[in-house]
């Protein structure tokens, strides 16, 4: 396996509703950041690639437009995930992994607000029996999190707790769209949005952007004093239909963290991809994460959720905590799909 | 391959399940853009609104908002003619459904004067077999009164009787 690492990662400032502008013109000054920090461009990055869903903005090859934001010209060798940036990442990685390139530029973006987001999101459902009935994304994780507490595994207090710190964490993240303070009691007396969940237990729909630049060996060194080095990466899938998994449980990614080898030593952050409260819980579960693990120190999906960018952003924003000697070694988890579906661990380490 | 519903004898004599409907509806909101804001909002004024690369000196329009080459913001606004030269364009002899232009009528690339990239249009007020590549052309637009925030200000391109452009004005954008 060749060394390879995050070596720069930036992110806008996630919104509501961005109507200014469109999505080349918010992705473009993201990227542009990246060229700059780094000094590469279109022209010497070895790959790019893309992640997004035509489904955000309603408009079939939507990612080739955005193309426009990165200037490629002469023709780059380039691709696209019709998923979130992590899987673009992951796409990259192992670009990088058969040798012949040695960086690689992975963007994505999720500009939410043009359309109905929880009706979207009910065209990734299984479309036989369950897309035809209309369950939004909201209902649907709500049945996740009725079976979870129904199971025993968790109390709407343990939900609750997950909501106040992250959106306490945020405080200190400038690119957060939600935080502030709040306490168990406030959240437990608000009224449900879609039972066992309140407002406080779902995303914010957001509109954003997010990019990434990864290196090996020598080169990741040259462009970052202290590299976050990508020591494992692994993505896993279940089955499609609600009704044959557990969703109480993440299989998936407790073996996609075995296959990236969480357990090989002590974690201090985690960053996952748990856009509904009770989701971190599972999640923190399968991938065997003690008590001394600060989970989400961003504010995680909670803060802002640009979907198919949310995901990469876990990844960068536990990169950026190792690069800026935080911490030495990191898990990063992003998720896709109802109810943790699919998803993807990363494991991230400093050196010395 | 399939399951043989014979074993299953609730279903011996059930017809099979061949296909299903699963109606789809999304409406959107679609956000034009800084860029293609200020275009359209030109294009209601009857102007033709460029907008130029910092680094190529390319004039985009529409705009977009970035050069599409060099990946950086188009700022510079430049107003444009309402004169152009046709690039290339295809004469319409199939009627479809939907149709509202009376067959044979002409779709054509014309590159404005001062552009690098050509605007899509209709070539009308001349026979549909004279139109060719070099010939020029000015808008005709809608009048004042019904100017709207839309490329449909105008109606169509019309020849301006000016000689043929040279070849060489337009070969990089075919």
């Amino acid at each position: 396996m060749r060394d390879v690492a995050v070596v720069a990662f930036a992110q806008s400032k996630h919104e509501r509703r961005i109507e200014g502008y469109n999505e080349i013109e918010m992705m473009m000054p993201v990227v542009g950041e990246l060229w700059e920090r780094t000094g590469l461009s279109a022209n010497t990055v070895g790959f790019t690639c893309s992640g997004s869903t035509d489904f955000l903005a309603g408009q079939a090859f939507s990612f080739v437009t955005i193309l426009d934001a990165i200037g490629p010209w002469p023709p780059i060798s380039e691709s696209h995930v019709e998923a979130d940036g992590a899987w673009a990442l992951y796409e990259a990685w192992v670009k990088l992994q058969m040798g012949e390139i040695d960086s690689a530029l992975i963007y994505s973006y999720g500009k939410s607000s043009p359309g109905d987001l929880p009706k979207v999101l009910t065209t990734q459902l299984e479309p036989y029996v369950t897309a035809p009935l209309w369950p939004d994304a909201v209902s649907i994780a709500g049945l996740q999190a009725r079976a979870l507490l129904d199971s025993g595994k968790a109390t709407e207090a343990d939900l609750a707790e997950v909501a106040v710190r992250s959106r306490g964490n945020a405080k200190a993240n400038p690119k957060a769209q939600l935080a502030g303070d709040f306490t168990v009691e406030q959240i437990l007396a608000e009224p449900y949005l879609a039972n066992p969940l309140r407002k406080h237990d779902c995303p914010p729909i957001t509109d954003g952007a997010a990019a990434m630049i990864i290196a090996a060996g020598d080169l990741a060194r040259e462009l970052c004093e202290r590299p976050a080095w990508i020591r494992g990466i692994d993505h896993r899938v279940e089955a499609h239909a609600l009704g044959v998994r557990d969703l109480t449980d993440s299989p998936s990614t407790r073996l996609a963290g075995q296959k990236a080898g969480v357990g090989d030593g002590k974690i201090d952050i985690a960053e996952l991809h748990a856009p509904f409260t009770h989701q971190e819980l599972i999640l923190a579960d399968a991938l065997g994460l003690g008590d001394d693990v600060a989970v989400n120190p961003s504010g995680g999906a909670l803060a802002a959720n640009p979907v198919m960018a949310a995901g990469l952003i876990r990844i960068g924003e536990a990169a950026e905590r190792i690069t800026a000697g935080g911490a030495d070694r990191a898990v990063a988890h992003a998720t896709s799909g109802p109810c943790l579906q699919q998803n993807l661990v990363c494991v991230l380490e400093g050196e010395g | 391959m399939g399951i043989d519903l014979t074993t299953i004898p609730a279903l011996a004599d059930v017809e099979p399940v061949r296909s299903t409907k699963t109606p789809l509806h999304l409406d959107y909101e679609y956000t034009a853009g800084a860029a293609s804001s200020r275009f359209l909002r030109a294009v209601k004024e009857k102007k033709l609104m460029g907008q130029r690369c910092p680094k190529c000196g390319k004039v985009y329009l529409p705009p977009r908002g970035a050069c599409p080459t060099d990946g950086v913001p188009t700022t510079d606004e430049v107003e444009l003619p309402h004169t152009g030269t046709v690039t290339t364009f295809c004469v319409v002899n199939v009627p479809f459904h939907g149709q509202q232009m009376e067959i044979p009528y002409v779709s054509a690339n014309v590159l404005v004067d001062g552009a690098d990239l050509p605007l899509f249009g209709l070539i009308q007020e001349m026979p549909a077999h004279d139109v060719r590549m070099g010939l020029r052309v000015e808008a005709v637009w809608k009048d004042d009164d019904e100017l709207e925030t839309s490329l449909e200000n105008i109606k169509w391109w019309r020849p301006t009787g000016e000689p043929d452009a040279d070849p060489s004005t337009y070969e990089g954008q075919m």
